[in-house]
């Protein structure tokens, strides 16, 4: 089978491998550079605290599961700076504490590992961590990746099983035979292939519009500060239980919660915010205020430390909340792979083995139906053209 | 009532800019990272009169130790400015947020040196370090240094260190002796109306002479070593393109080391008020200094290197456009013609010393280019050869460090085209307990620090 993945960011890295290795002749076409898009522009988070009981949890299990597998012998694994450092979510508040406490047992229950910290705990694990909270919840399977590095390394091995990368190329439109896709024409000419893999992030609803389909994702805008290079100040992944919620909040004004981690240059990444703004890029300098306010009620002992750069990105979102992953409900040939707002990082390898074995006729590892193409939010109008 | 100006620079550009706003019946609010206004060259004709007329000025708030370090696009008006004002190691600094009806950018410029090995060494400078050092100290720099890079800008760094009592060994120039003639010989009417500033060159010329300092045109530094900190230099002749001939080198003992190769211009403020590039290299500007961002000029080096008197006719135009002064007022057309005649004599400068492209032939694969994040050519080099899935640019940290690649930018854009290298949303460090505190609202429309 001749597929053709648009696409090569993180998703589209790791459906180009999986389906490469599953004896696929791959094509992988990006209108820019590979993992230059929302890709470049994210933590690298590998989450399960953020998610409660769920298709979503389960699809994230599914991934942390694969990882470690998939970066095994990997020849770049080390640019991908896996670090299986854990998570802890802190309340500050009665209410947050008793949202946290809740939240962590019906993880708990569906199989997550969610240790209760109490303060000399949590003061020995992050001893720069304000000591004026309600709640801590430790989550050890929380991990982080380099995104960039990491859709790298995932593009190689894909290469490696005979892939090939074609950048430069914008997809422009269908080429249909009998109500069914047969190639994508494209900047740098027509691509032909047996199935198209739609994996263009939060410009997949633009993509699905030329190709002649419909796909409900939107960008949601995301910020991130990074720091100067400090010496090791903060050890795990820490944010405050305000983030929860604001994943699953769909609202289109600013949310932002505190998000804090080093990496492995020094610098610490402080983030995050959400607001949806279609593709305008520039950066508020009040919302990177309001994270830095929220930052330092977790860590005020950071009030010092230089800021050196901020980013934004957008995010693949989807009025549910869920991903899209499956083939289109009118379009033969069209499969989706996207819209997994800020969380594609991590969910990208269980994404990948899903949608290669729904490609192939076989039974996914996790239930899929919850991902379908045609549920009414993911067939919702999608941003203009 | 009248225009809000907000000029970010208070040097040759930025001063005449505040002078032409003013005149133009404007509100002025300049302001400057330094405590003083001048800019990096204080020594310029008639520069007290101009500070004192526009510093004194009742329309005109001087905001000093001010950083931008954000600037905020607001659709079709002027962006909005974020500042932070105070002493830029106090604890604490206020935000602010300025709201102009035109912007008039002069950020200036800053000293450009290609890597070479060595370059980290201590001891190794650039020009313009070591003349602040030694203006600033009142200190010699060394017994035996050498001056080298490309440029007009050698000699007054020559003349300030011997003028401190700094030994100077020689000065090099990279270029060789014809591209330097052609440069400067080339058109001579327009030297003519230039008197002043080759009256200067002149002056240091004679300078270097009465020192018994050589200069040396065609030849370069290409390698500092010592252990721990700079002793020898390794000099070479180079072709007209910078390439070394070989068996040309020698070796100097030195203890100090200033290389300069020109200037490059502080991007990042018009990059984040969303103005185009002229040739990735310079703000574009039409003949009033105006941008293609709405209400945004720029004035002085960032529209091209052509020093101070250059940068003090486009200030004067940009602020008095910007202030809403008619462009076809015969004061703005006699302005008119000042700039072009000298910006002619900054492209005779230009031509006679360009950087020649084969400089890269000095690396080697252990050279550090960006000296933040330690990154190596050879490193560089292997991500831009690799052209498959393994070109992610940011696969190396290259100007990711907190100069934020002011220094090596350049350089690296050189060696791996990719993106902007002036892309700064936060153009200056903040802190963050700065960030997180909400802006001061205006205090008032004059405010002067003096």
């Amino acid at each position: 089978m001749r597929v053709v993945v648009l696409g090569a960011g993180i998703i589209g890295a790791a459906c180009a491998r999986e389906l490469a290795l599953a004896g696929c002749a791959v094509t992988v076409v990006d209108r820019g550079r590979p993992a230059a898009g929302t890709t470049a522009h994210g933590e690298g988070n590998v989450l399960v605290s953020d998610k409660g009981p769920g298709p979503e949890l389960e699809l994230a299990k599914l991934s942390r599961e694969l990882w470690p597998a998939v970066l095994d012998g990997d020849p770049d694994a080390a640019g991908v700076e896996w670090d299986a450092k854990g998570g802890i979510v802190v309340a500050t508040t009665a209410a947050g504490a008793r949202a946290l406490t809740e939240f962590a047992g019906g993880q708990r229950k569906a199989g997550v590992a969610a240790e209760d910290l109490d303060a000399a705990a949590l003061a020995a694990a992050e001893p720069h961590l304000t000591r004026d909270f309600t709640k801590a919840v430790h989550y050890p399977e929380d991990a982080q990746v380099q995104p960039a590095g990491a859709a790298t390394a995932l593009l190689a091995a894909a290469v490696r099983a005979g892939a090939v990368v074609r950048t430069g190329c914008e997809v422009l439109g269908a080429v249909r035979r009998g109500g069914r896709v047969t190639g994508v024409r494209t900047s740098g000419g027509t691509i032909g292939g047996d199935a198209f893999v739609n994996a263009a992030g939060p410009w997949s609803g633009r993509v699905a519009m030329r190709l002649g389909a419909r796909l409900g994702v939107r960008p949601r805008r995301g910020e991130v500060l990074v720091s100067a290079p400090m010496p090791p100040t903060v050890f795990h992944k820490v944010y405050d239980a305000d983030y929860v919620g604001a994943v699953g909040s769909g609202a289109g004004e600013l949310q932002a919660s505190a998000v804090v981690e080093s990496t492995r240059a020094g610098t610490i990444l402080l983030g995050s915010s959400r607001r949806r703004a279609g593709f305008d890029d520039r950066i508020r300098p009040e919302v990177l205020s309001v994270i830095a306010a929220k930052a330092l009620r977790l860590f005020p002992s950071l009030a010092g430390v230089p800021v050196m750069r901020a980013y934004g990105g957008f995010r693949p979102f989807v009025a549910d909340h869920l991903p899209v992953i499956g083939a289109d409900p009118h379009l033969d040939g069209l499969w989706h792979a996207t819209g997994h707002e800020g969380a594609g990082i991590g969910l990208s390898t269980g994404t990948a083995a899903v949608l290669r074995d729904l490609m192939l006729g076989r039974a996914p590892a996790i239930d899929a139906t919850p991902f379908r193409a045609d549920r009414p939010a993911a067939q919702s109008e999608g941003e203009a053209p | 009532m009248s225009r809000r100006v907000v000029v970010v620079g208070a040097g040759p550009a930025g001063l005449c800019a505040a002078a032409g706003a003013l005149r133009a019946g404007a509100e002025v609010t300049l302001l400057d990272a330094a405590e003083d206004p001048g800019g990096q060259i204080r020594a310029w004709p008639g520069f007290e009169r101009l500070r004192d007329h526009v510093l004194g000025h009742p329309r005109c708030g001087w905001w000093p130790e001010t950083s931008v370090w954000s600037i905020e696009r607001a659709g079709a008006g002027a962006p909005r400015v974020h500042v932070l004002r105070g002493e830029i190691d106090a604890a604490g600094r206020d935000r602010h947020v300025l709201r102009p009806d035109a912007l008039v950018l002069a950020p200036g410029a800053h000293d450009r040196v290609l890597p070479f090995p060595g370059w980290e060494l201590p001891g190794v400078s650039t020009g313009g370090a070591a003349q602040a050092f030694v203006k600033g100290e009142g200190l010699a720099l060394g017994d035996r240094t050498l001056i080298a890079g490309s440029g007009p800008f050698l000699l007054p760094v020559a003349a300030s260190l011997l003028e401190a009592g700094s030994r100077v060994q020689a000065v090099l120039e990279a270029n060789p002796a014809a591209t330097v003639a052609r440069g400067w010989t080339r058109r001579p009417w327009e030297l003519a109306s230039q008197t002043g500033k080759a009256a200067e060159l002149a002056g240091y010329a004679a300078l270097l002479a009465r020192h018994r300092v050589p200069y040396r045109t065609g030849r370069a530094v290409i390698e500092a070593r010592g252990d721990g900190r700079v002793e020898e230099a390794v000099t070479a002749r180079l072709r007209p393109d910078w390439s070394v001939v070989p068996g040309t080198e020698q070796v100097a003992a030195v203890d100090a080391l200033c290389v300069t190769h020109g200037f490059s211009p502080r991007l990042e403020l018009p990059v984040a008020a969303g103005c185009r590039l002229r040739a990735g290299a310079f703000a574009d500007v039409d003949a009033d200094q105006r941008t293609t961002a709405p209400a945004v000029y720029a004035a002085g080096e960032i529209t091209g290197i052509a020093g101070a008197p250059a940068a003090r006719t486009e200030g004067l135009l940009a602020g008095w456009i910007a202030g809403g002064g008619p462009p076809d007022a015969p004061e703005a057309v006699a302005v008119r013609r000042r700039r072009d005649r000298a910006r002619a004599f900054a492209a005779r400068l230009a031509a006679a010393h360009p950087i020649g492209a084969a400089w890269p032939g000095w690396l080697r694969p252990g050279t550090i280019v960006c000296r933040c994040e330690d990154t190596t050519y050879g490193t560089l080099r292997s991500t831009a050869a690799d052209d498959s899935a393994h070109a992610v640019k940011l696969a190396t940290r290259a100007g990711l460090g907190p100069c934020q690649a002011r220094i090596c930018g350049p350089a690296v854009a050189e060696l791996l085209p990719a993106g902007n290298p002036h892309h700064r949303p936060v153009a200056q460090p903040i802190r963050l307990g700065e960030l997180a505190k909400p802006p001061v609202e205006n205090p008032g429309r004059k405010e002067s620090a003096r």
